[in-house]
């Protein structure tokens, strides 16, 4: 199947006073037309940064980013205009990221139109209600203001939003992240029903694993701006490679009880700055296999098993493979 | 049977907003024995901060109100303490450890020196012993004691919350109520942060309420579990109990929503609908608007929770023998 999107050696640089952060440092992947590839890692990790650069929210300061075949990295405001409307996003703060002062039909209207996709105000309401319908948002909510609404109705008229255009990409930033668990489940089950309805792709951005691994059919690591792990969600699961992967997935505490406890594996220390990073691993200061290679040289990225990428000098001996 | 360090007996809290009336607490009752860790569950709304708050007396009034019930520490009943005695008691006997780790100190003064204030609230000591035994706390969290003169932007979240939790134990308290205490943190730091928690309960004899949304916390650390919904506990018991008998149907609902690590789902299975309006709680079972076992008579009367074995009770209709 055909690669919807791609990314070549994305890289995404801010100037500080202290330096250079290399927020987003040579991330590279394909997405497949109606899949998803799930980014994690932890905060500062870059993911975001991801998301909104593929987008053009953010400008990146090098690589490529091919959708559908076609190069879009640098593109004029018209160009841009007309890309967006198959690439759009769903925010995570969904208190943040919905205009207070519009109620909830003229935010689901508004890309209708921007993009002229309405012949009369009549048409305009139907779309509108359909839309609410879709999403699962009662029509009588079409006057109520955000601050009205809870958490899960408001991701809604996000998810609305979003779909307004009919969009063919759509990256998730954390959509599920501020919502209780028993609202988070709706929200998931609506946005895997809508991906099988209209063939959708998705970039789903979270630090939550298990959310992830329900959701995605592939999944990036992403640690300190770099990639360290890309392979299918149950290689990353079952046979996990990289050494961060494996500490992240092992500090995830499981809603279980009576398997013996398994004991903690701890990462020592914490995430170094991103801003002027030292050469070599940028994993190596935690890694309790890190040698003098590891300080020194970094490790590039290597498909060591079929379609399963990892970054790390020793993934083949520390696996045995 | 050990004896009981905590005891809550029909706690009903209120908030005033407005006209309306937020039920925030209902009827809550439970038991803590000493050095047990109990794990405080559920969703936003459903009465956990307010149930630890009136444990400490700490909630505002107005709008707040204990409407009703006893809270017996020891022996004595906190909602009949004069505020002098209960500054002797909090810190001392019951310390609390606040969720957002950023918010909880102090910009302008060295983490030291809060940890000090502490030990000098509540003890004379010379400054210089103080000192030395904050430096101690510092070491416990796995903090080098030379960082005593830093300030907290000098520190990282997981540390920030290192040295709360070094506040709250610097006078050895009988009861520690953490409130959310990894929920700002990343997974990884999180798990330094449980182990940390874990040990030094352990070892300091510390009895444990922890409130968290997360189910897999409360797995890690925890003996017992209450699943809160609505300002009412619908199951208690041990983790056993609670993850391996689970009984009531938001208990069941709130494991069904979470995605499984291990298996395949491909669809989740939530709870339907959201939370009952606080200010209008339903009069009959306060689940029974998204129970998917709600019978007639849930919608008119409330339950009394059932011992359904030793040490596991269920508050629903479906338990009860008449």
């Amino acid at each position: 199947m055909a690669a919807i999107l791609e990314a070549k050696n994305i890289k995404k640089y801010f100037k500080t006073p202290k330096g250079t952060l290399h927020a987003v440092d040579g991330v590279s992947f394909s997405i497949e037309e109606g899949k998803t590839l799930g980014v994690v890692g932890e905060s500062g990790c870059g993911k975001s940064t991801l998301g909104r650069v593929l987008v053009h929210l953010l400008e990146r300061t090098d690589g490529q980013i091919l959708f559908e075949g076609k190069d879009i990295s640098d593109l004029t405001k018209a160009d841009l205009k007309n890309v967006r409307q198959n690439m759009q996003m769903i925010f995570q703060d969904p208190f943040a990221s919905l205009n207070p002062r519009q109620s909830v039909s003229e935010i689901i209207a508004e890309p209708l139109q921007i993009y002229r996709r309405v012949s009369s105000k009549a048409d305009l309401e139907k779309q509108v209600l359909e839309l609410m319908d879709t999403v699962g948002l009662a029509r009588r909510l079409a006057n109520s203001y955000p601050h009205e609404l809870d958490g899960g109705r408001r991701q809604r008229i996000g998810v609305a939003r979003a779909l307004a255009l009919n969009p063919k990409f759509i990256v998730c930033d954390e959509p599920v992240s501020a919502l209780d668990v028993s609202i988070q489940a709706q929200i998931l089950n609506l946005m895997q029903d809508l991906q099988e309805e209209r063939n959708l792709t998705y970039l789903f951005i979270t630090h939550n694993l298990s959310v992830v691994k329900h959701i995605s059919d592939e999944i990036l690591v992403m640690y300190l701006g770099k990639m360290v792990e890309l392979a299918s969600d149950k290689d990353i699961f079952l046979n996990r490679l990289h050494p961060y992967t494996k500490a992240l997935l092992a500090a995830v505490p499981l809603p279980v009880y009576g398997t013996e406890k398994k004991k903690r594996q701890l990462l020592r220390g914490e995430l170094s700055s991103p801003i002027n990073p030292k050469p070599g691993c940028r994993f190596a200061a935690r890694c309790p296999y890190a040698k003098e290679q590891c300080h020194q040289k970094e490790p590039a990225l290597e498909e060591i098993m079929p379609k399963h990428f990892v970054a790390c000098h020793f993934a083949r001996e520390i696996n045995g493979i | 049977m050990a004896e009981p360090i905590l005891e809550v007996r029909n706690l009903t809290v209120e908030y005033t907003s407005g006209k309306s009336i937020v039920q925030a607490v209902n009827h809550l009752s439970f038991t803590l024995e000493r050095g047990e860790a109990l794990g405080l569950v559920g969703e936003t709304g459903a009465g956990k901060t307010t149930t630890a708050l009136s444990i400490m007396q700490l909630i505002t009034s107005p709008p707040g109100r204990i409407k009703s019930g006893e809270i017996i520490f020891e022996g004595r009943d906190l909602t009949k303490l004069s505020q002098s005695e209960l500054r002797k008691l909090r810190g001392e006997k019951i310390s609390m450890i606040f969720q957002d780790p950023m918010t909880a100190l102090n910009p302008v003064i060295t983490v030291g020196d809060q940890i000090c204030e502490v030990i000098h609230l509540h003890e004379k000591v010379s400054r210089l012993e103080a000192t030395q035994r904050a430096k101690k706390m510092l070491e416990m969290v796995g903090i080098p004691g030379e960082r005593y003169s830093d300030y907290p932007h000098q520190f990282s979240g997981g540390m920030k919350q290192r040295v709360i939790i070094a506040i709250a134990l610097a006078r050895n308290p009988s009861l520690l109520i953490a409130d959310e205490p990894t929920t700002a943190l990343d997974v990884t730091i999180q798990a330094q942060v449980l182990e940390m928690i874990e040990r030094i309960i352990k070892e300091l004899k510390t009895t444990l309420i922890l409130i968290t949304h997360d189910l897999g916390v409360v797995a890690d650390i925890c003996d017992k579990a209450a699943i809160m919904y609505a300002g009412e506990i619908v199951e208690y018991g041990t983790l056993d109990h609670i993850y391996n008998h689970t009984m009531h149907p938001y208990s069941i609902g709130l494991f069904g929503s979470i995605p499984n690590f291990n298996e395949d789902v491909r669809r989740l299975k939530p709870i339907k609908g959201l939370m009952p309006d606080p200010t209008n709680l339903p009069k009959g079972c306060s689940f029974c608007l998204r129970c998917p076992d709600c019978q007639d008579r849930c919608t008119k009367e409330k339950f009394s929770p059932v011992e359904v074995a030793p040490g596991h009770i269920v508050r629903c209709v479906k338990y009860i023998n008449d």
